[in-house]
């Protein structure tokens, strides 16, 4: 590689920044320069609720201290991209800077979803993705609302109303579907995260849309109209309906786009030394069955980031994602996935056992193959060993055979309920057959870790 | 917030109020049989002279009285130190004592009254405050508001807190004198337990059991529905009730030496001294047993123990400086420094007073063995000036006095001998570390925010790197705030406990050979 090539990322999220870093491991001499106008350091998006709530400061979101990128010779450069000029290789500033680049990497992120409500870019309007949604969030919500709306069951939604309720403000929930989320969660599932969402006072409306924001004399939101009707009084809608590609300042010009910018497992775009990753990209086909080619998480941003930043050290690699995980915390209840689990499934060909606790709160759900080999988990309440179920997932472990090691998949801390050997009991009365049930710990049994 | 933990918190403010106050009550008048009965016999006759032109004065406050005795006792000292004739110099400070000897006060005369209208109004106060707390709430673990408080963010309050600690901490120390007033307040209670009337370090020892109790019942609210958080909590309230405050003192009662059997050396610094050894040998088996006990705990507890759960069997399940800073302490956590700067300062401070504290002991055991022939006036001159600074000031005034401005392990991380040991055994030679759940790290850092460790638990996590640190007191607050199910602190096999090239499990695009 010569040393003077010229690496220029633009978006510092956790896909841009990851490929910053794992480049500057694998090469020494490139130069590095990573561009952001929402934050001149990198900071996990993730926490932003945190700010919100008062459990952390901004500067706590940033893994890494100030000092870190000049060791590392990262050069931030603060600004928003107003366009590039792909034949010049030069990214032009909307402050009418520019700067060169060798090799263009696009991971600019998302936006929040807006479906051309009528109303939707009223004062008071939001969604929350940015730096600048959460300013304007505190913003929005310093004078006195007595009521907020969130239009959208996902797990931005979920977290809005968890912040406005620190904030004592009632939230009204509109969720499209029949159950929140219920396009990733089964039934049960969906169906555990909406009683405590209500548990925490959340007026939460499935099966209803929102139809119109209403303005007051200021332009700023005094009310919704919901699809059946209802008028709804509220001074603060959040739009949480998914994300999209953050690409406007890319469309129409050479580079190929749809939902996103479209590359192949090298993240390569149409264009050539110009890369795309995280959020913002796009691939031709997906990258495994059970995937899609727009991936928004944070996981699959890192894995970009990764995986690129060695393409771009000269290393032959394509993307190539492992077995899926993923996970989130629904207010109190936290909840992990590892493998396949959709929402539906055709009972013909995939099996399903579940366990829920009687507190209705921890949950347990495997689904198999006809052969019983394990496809996939969820798991609510309780936490589970990643380690174990990328192996048991890969090698096909038998359904059985996971549940009988279920123990060594025990997460949670010392002293905390087992469980685990419920699951078992569960199981075993279930399917029958050679089912390990695991005896308490003398610890377990010494401080009654009673399920 | 309800009612009753309002009326918690008027109760609490006025019991403090009534305990800060209480030193301005009372009148102070010294005789001459007082001050026979209060000195030592080589003293008696100096004293008595000394303090004459204070005889049959009523004094109306502490203040004056305080003055009055220094100004006589330092006419003599001074003209002593002038002509350097050390010998005849009284060393000895009488302040506390006379002072003790001398108030006329409603406290001295209503103990139990003033014991209730004080500690007791603010102990009601604290649980009506606590107890309360998250009743309509589900169960979980919610940091609500702290970086929005001005108690648990440096400010006002936290600075109103931590000045009046530190305080606090300065009177206790240097200047009983004006406290004698609350000593008398709790020696019927001491007269129950160790059939001696109460020393200034009694009271502090009440107060700091009681703070370690109501704060305790605050953890056991805040951290519902954690077995772990829970059940440690109750074993330093178990600790530092039975240990560190009751047994001692029911030992005096039955003739036997004071001694807390959880208090280790090199945080028990004087645990070798001179008169300390004199004391475990002259009094029969049970000071042979705490002899033996102390030296087995060194020697043996602190490296098995933390070989098989890491330091936090002792830090944040055992000790009492531990007790207060994981109870009283948990609302300041937030407020410790994550910098690698501040690793570095550690580091270097914390084994620093571990290697001074080694020395002095070793010196000390030397002369004790040589019978002070060689460095006795060195050592003692090393006693006086590790209790000073490491004793009093850094492990007391700084280290519980800076909690609303440093975090609650200031001690604990940059101070402490015991625990620099401890963390020496848990780097290199021991079963515990904090695993990291494969790739499931958001970077979201709420992990390092509430570490009081200030360890950026967050820069090991994102990397899919088990967490292996001298500091870590195993707390586990780190793997309860963790929205992702992150972290876990295991005890496990050595093998594999430092992976300097860690994976990310769930990305097969890349190979890396661990």
């Amino acid at each position: 590689m010569s040393s003077n090539r010229h690496v220029v990322i633009i978006g510092n999220g956790i896909a841009g920044i990851t490929c910053a870093r794992q480049l500057r491991k694998l090469d020494g001499s490139v130069r590095i320069t990573v561009i952001s106008g929402e934050s001149k350091y990198f900071f996990a998006r993730t926490a932003l609720m945190y700010i919100f709530m008062g459990h952390m400061k901004f500067e706590h979101t940033q893994p890494y201290e100030n000092w870190f990128w000049e060791k590392n010779r990262i050069e931030l450069k603060e600004g928003w991209v107003e366009s590039i000029d792909f034949t010049a290789k030069n990214v032009l500033f909307q402050s009418g800077q520019n700067i060169q680049y060798d090799d263009l990497v696009i991971a600019t992120g998302s936006k929040p979803n807006k479906f051309g409500w009528p109303g939707e870019d009223l004062q008071g309007v939001q969604g929350l993705y940015s730096k600048q949604d959460l300013e304007l969030m505190e913003e929005n919500t310093t004078n006195a609302v007595n009521r907020a709306v969130i239009v959208g069951g996902g797990l931005i939604g979920i977290e809005m109303a968890e912040m406005l309720a620190y904030k004592k403000i009632p939230v009204t929930f509109l969720v499209r579907e029949s159950g929140f989320w219920s396009n990733v969660l089964p039934k049960e599932e969906s169906e555990l995260v909406s009683r405590h969402m209500r548990e925490h006072h959340i007026d939460l409306r499935l099966n209803e849309e929102l139809d119109e924001i209403i303005s007051d004399q200021n332009a700023h939101v005094k009310a919704i109209r919901t699809k059946s009707g209802e008028e709804i009084k509220c001074q603060f809608v959040g739009l949480t309906a998914g994300v999209t590609p953050s690409i406007d300042f890319l469309r129409n010009t050479e580079l190929d786009v749809n939902r996103g910018v479209k590359v192949n497992f090298g993240f390569q775009t149409n264009i050539p030394n110009v890369y795309s990753i995280g959020d913002c990209a796009e691939f031709h086909e997906v990258p495994a069955p059970d995937r899609k080619p727009v991936e928004q998480v944070w996981y699959t941003g890192r894995m970009h980031g990764e995986t690129l930043g060695y393409i771009l050290a000269g290393k032959k690699v394509a993307y190539k994602p492992g077995i899926w995980f993923n996970s989130a915390k629904f207010l109190d209840i936290e909840y992990q996935t590892y493998g396949t689990v959709p929402a539906r499934w055709d009972a013909e060909k995939v099996k399903s056992f579940y366990w829920e606790h009687a507190s209705g709160k921890v949950f347990f759900r495997m689904l198999m193959d006809m052969q019983g080999r394990i496809l996939g988990v969820n798991n609510f309440g309780f936490r589970l060993r990643h380690e174990f179920f990328d192996q048991v997932i890969r090698e096909q472990w038998d359904g059985g055979k996971v549940i009988s090691k279920l123990d060594k998949a025990n997460f949670d801390p010392e002293f905390f309920a087992p469980y685990y050997i419920e699951i078992q009991k569960a199981y075993k009365g279930k399917y029958g057959g050679d089912i390990t049930v695991s005896k308490k710990t003398f610890i377990q049994k010494l401080f009654g870790a009673n399920v | 917030m309800k009612l009753i933990q309002k009326l918690g918190i008027l109760l609490f403010l006025v019991g403090m109020a009534v305990f800060t106050v209480m030193p301005f009550l009372g009148t102070y008048t010294l005789t001459e049989e007082l001050v026979l009965s209060r000195t030592k016999d080589i003293h008696q006759e100096k004293m008595t002279e000394i303090l004459s032109p204070m005889y049959g004065e009523t004094y109306s406050s502490n203040f004056s009285f305080i003055s009055a005795f220094k100004e006589n006792f330092n006419s003599y000292n001074d003209v002593l130190e002038e002509e350097s004739k050390w010998d005849d110099v009284i060393w000895d400070d009488y302040s506390f004592p006379l002072a003790q000897a001398s108030v006329n006060s409603p406290v001295r005369a209503n103990p139990w009254l003033f014991m209730g209208l004080s500690i007791g109004l603010a102990v009601l106060g604290g649980l009506m405050y606590n107890l309360p707390k998250y009743r309509e709430e589900p169960v979980g673990i919610k940091n609500n508001g702290i970086f929005h408080s001005a108690m648990k963010n440096r400010g006002w309050m936290g600075m109103i807190t931590g000045a009046y600690l530190i305080l606090f901490y300065i009177i206790l120390y240097w200047f009983p004198a004006f406290i004698v007033n609350q000593v008398w307040m709790v020696s019927p209670m001491s007269m129950i337990l160790s059939g001696n009337p109460a020393s200034q370090w009694f009271l502090y020892g009440t107060i700091y059991t009681l703070a370690i109790s109501v704060m305790g019942v605050r953890m056991f609210r805040k951290y519902r529905g954690n077995k772990y958080q829970q059940l440690r909590t109750a074993s330093v309230m178990f600790f530092q009730t039975a240990f560190a405050f009751l047994i001692p003192e029911i030992l005096v009662l039955f003739n036997q030496p004071y001694f807390d059997f959880k208090n280790i050396w090199p945080l028990d610094y004087d645990f070798f001294y001179d008169y300390q050894i004199d004391t475990f040998l002259s009094s029969g088996g049970v000071g042979m047993f705490m002899l033996i006990w102390g030296i087995l705990l060194i020697v043996i507890g602190v490296p098995v123990f933390t070989y098989f759960f890491g330091k936090r069997w002792y830090c944040s399940w055992v000790c009492g400086c531990g007790g207060l800073a994981e109870t009283l302490g948990d609302p300041y956590r937030q407020l410790s420094d994550k910098s690698v700067k501040a690793w570095k300062y550690e580091r270097v401070i914390i084994h620093t007073v571990l290697v001074v504290a080694v020395v002095m002991t070793a010196l000390t055991i030397v002369n004790y063995f040589s019978g002070f022939a060689l460095l006795g006036n060195v050592t003692n001159q090393l006693h006086s000036f590790y209790g000073f600074a490491i004793g009093s000031v850094f492990a007391g005034v700084i280290g519980t006095g800076f909690y609303p401005f440093m975090g609650n392990r200031v001690w604990c991380r940059f101070g402490c001998p015991l625990a620099a040991y401890l963390g020496l055994v848990q780097r290199f030679k021991s079963r515990f570390r904090i695993t990291t759940n494969g790739g499931q790290c958001i970077s979201c850092g709420n992990c390092s925010t509430h570490c009081e460790m200030g360890i950026d638990v967050r820069w090991y996590a994102q990397r899919g790197q088990e967490i292996v640190r001298s500091s870590c007191v195993g707390c586990g607050v780190c793997s309860s705030v963790c929205p992702r199910g992150v972290l876990n602190l295991e005890n496990g096999s050595e093998g594999n406990r430092i992976n300097e090239m860690p994976i990310i499990i769930g990305n097969d695009s890349i190979k890396i050979n661990a």
